[in-house]
């Protein structure tokens, strides 16, 4: 994607959301930085993510929100793995594949800084794919059960082990 | 433990004088299970007995081993890593892990390291493409048995989104000491970077470069097809080769003193040395290796250097004399065993 304001490659994705609608910009850092020291909010260092993600990388990776957005959508937490975005910007790595789909705004800005492009077009396993959506969810069953464990409600966590059963002997695993 | 093999050693395959080897490592996820960052003890285990389970029914039996990483003390882990068959992060990392090795070293499958499985597959030489084929093979007979995380959108899905997609990392490992004299790397690395190839030190990822070895691979693993990403390396490298091929002529025509004096000197040294440590061996090895590439120094086997420049690493030293060493020791044990490999060609 190219910046806006020169047509370089754009490395900073900003939502603005002062206005009653939010208004996206695409910049290039250069522009970003200009940006962003006019408008009102500072920006939240995005330096930890950024860092981790650009070693060795020859183009600077950044999930370039402004502070505000990007202190609330860091307490945004993934309901199967219960990784929040927060977690993900320190470390880099991801806690289970719904993640990329309860992220999606924010994983694909970073994803087209990182590949330059958003759609795969490589090999597809050859096996259905039907039973993988199923699968995902049992990763939450399991984390259910561990918290009816720890909170020693006995009754939910029998429930939960009989689904998990179920679903485990349906999906083979 | 692995002694023979070694295939990606063997100074075999094409421009063998410059390549070292061709590796290509797909990350892969199973299903039903959280990333490591996530993962319980229960889910690692389980996904170490899925592997296991499906290695067992895909592959022959007497050819590989699979062993979970504990089973390996330090000094087995630590040598595993020298030989480039498990990862510094698989070696360290808590919790279950296995390792899945093939008794030839043509391929081996870490569990539970950054993604559930790194499929990795490795030859002498450059041969990318031979190596895409086996790790295909290796790839399609697993994924027969073992559901994959895939996305329509994001294709394989990883624990970092830098390897999403194909999960595809094609590495070429390079011997590059005239371009390292002559001061051009910096230039080669410059115009990788623009075409978006990384370059590594020795062991990938944060390591430094040693005895003027580099790895080149690709950053980009999605939006691009297995074959593209192979032919992107596989128009690059070439070049690189010829680059370095075009500053050892220049060293020979312009600064040919010099040239033999510093292969004449790693030579005389490492025949003579009493102690000495890994970093000057790996120095000295790399002017003996370009010397005997160029044919400045006779008699001295290529696969004789390319051997020394992995025993003489510290779990490897350890492992042939049978017993643990001080830091001290090994550099003793180390100038003996180079010089009796030296005087025995």
């Amino acid at each position: 994607m190219k910046c806006q304001k020169c047509g370089k490659l754009a490395t900073f994705h900003i939502t603005e959301l002062t206005n009653s609608k939010p208004v996206e910009h695409h910049l290039c850092e250069e522009h970003a930085r200009d940006y962003l020291s006019n408008s009102s909010g500072s920006p939240e260092p995005v330096g930890n993510l950024a860092a981790m993600l650009s070693k060795g990388s020859p183009k600077p990776v950044s999930v370039g929100k402004a502070a505000d957005e990007l202190k609330e959508l860091d307490q945004q937490t993934c309901p199967v793995c219960g990784m929040s975005f927060y977690e993900f910007r320190q470390t880099g790595r991801l806690g289970c594949p719904n993640d990329y789909d309860y992220f999606p705004k924010q994983l694909e800005a970073l994803i087209l800084n990182i590949h330059g492009e958003t759609q795969h077009i490589g090999k597809v396993p050859k096996r259905a794919q039907k039973g993988t959506n199923r699968k995902t969810l049992l990763i939450k069953l399991r984390r259910d059960l561990e918290d009816a464990v720890l909170y020693e409600d006995y009754e939910r966590a029998a429930v939960l082990r009989d689904k998990i059963k179920e679903m485990e002997t349906e999906c083979q695993i | 433990m692995f002694t023979g093999g070694c295939e990606w050693l063997r100074s075999e395959g094409d421009d063998n004088d410059i390549v070292i080897s061709s590796r290509i490592r797909l990350a892969r996820n199973v299903a039903g299970f959280p990333f490591q960052t996530r993962a319980s003890e229960q889910d690692r285990k389980a996904v170490c007995a899925a592997v296991a389970a499906a290695a067992a029914e895909v592959f022959d039996k007497k050819k590989y081993c699979c062993a979970a990483v504990d089973a390996f003390d330090e000094l087995e882990r630590a040598y595993l890593v020298e030989r480039q068959l498990i990862s510094r992060e698989l070696s360290q990392s808590p919790g279950t892990r296995s390792a899945l090795i093939d008794k030839k070293e043509q391929f081996c499958v870490m569990v539970n390291e950054e993604d559930h499985l790194r499929l990795c597959a490795m030859t002498g030489g450059f041969a990318p493409y031979k190596v895409w084929k086996r790790i295909n093979d290796i790839d399609n007979k697993l994924e027969s048995k073992l559901d994959y995380v895939f996305h329509r959108k994001y294709g394989y899905l990883t624990a970092c989104p830098t390897n999403t997609g194909t999960g595809m990392r094609v590495s070429v490992m390079l011997h590059l000491p005239a371009l390292v004299i002559s001061k051009e790397i910096d230039k080669v690395f410059r115009s990788l970077q623009k075409v978006n190839l990384a370059v590594r030190g020795l062991y990938g990822e944060g390591t430094q470069p040693a005895g003027d070895f580099f790895q080149i691979s690709n950053q980009q693993t999605l939006g691009k097809t297995e074959e593209e990403l192979l032919e992107k390396i596989s128009t690059m490298v070439p070049q690189i080769v010829n680059y370095e091929r075009q500053a050892r002529e220049y060293l020979l025509k312009e600064r040919k003193e010099f040239l033999f004096d510093r292969c004449g000197r790693a030579e005389g040294l490492l025949k003579t040395a009493r102690t000495i440590g890994t970093a000057e061996t790996m120095h000295h090895l790399s002017s003996i290796r370009l010397g005997v590439n160029m044919k400045i120094l006779d008699g001295i086997p290529l696969t004789v250097v390319n051997e020394l420049f992995l025993n003489t690493q510290p779990a490897h030293l350890q492992k042939i004399q049978g017993k643990e060493l001080t830091s001290s020791e090994r550099d003793v044990v180390r100038a003996d065993y180079i010089r009796r490999a030296l005087s025995e060609v």
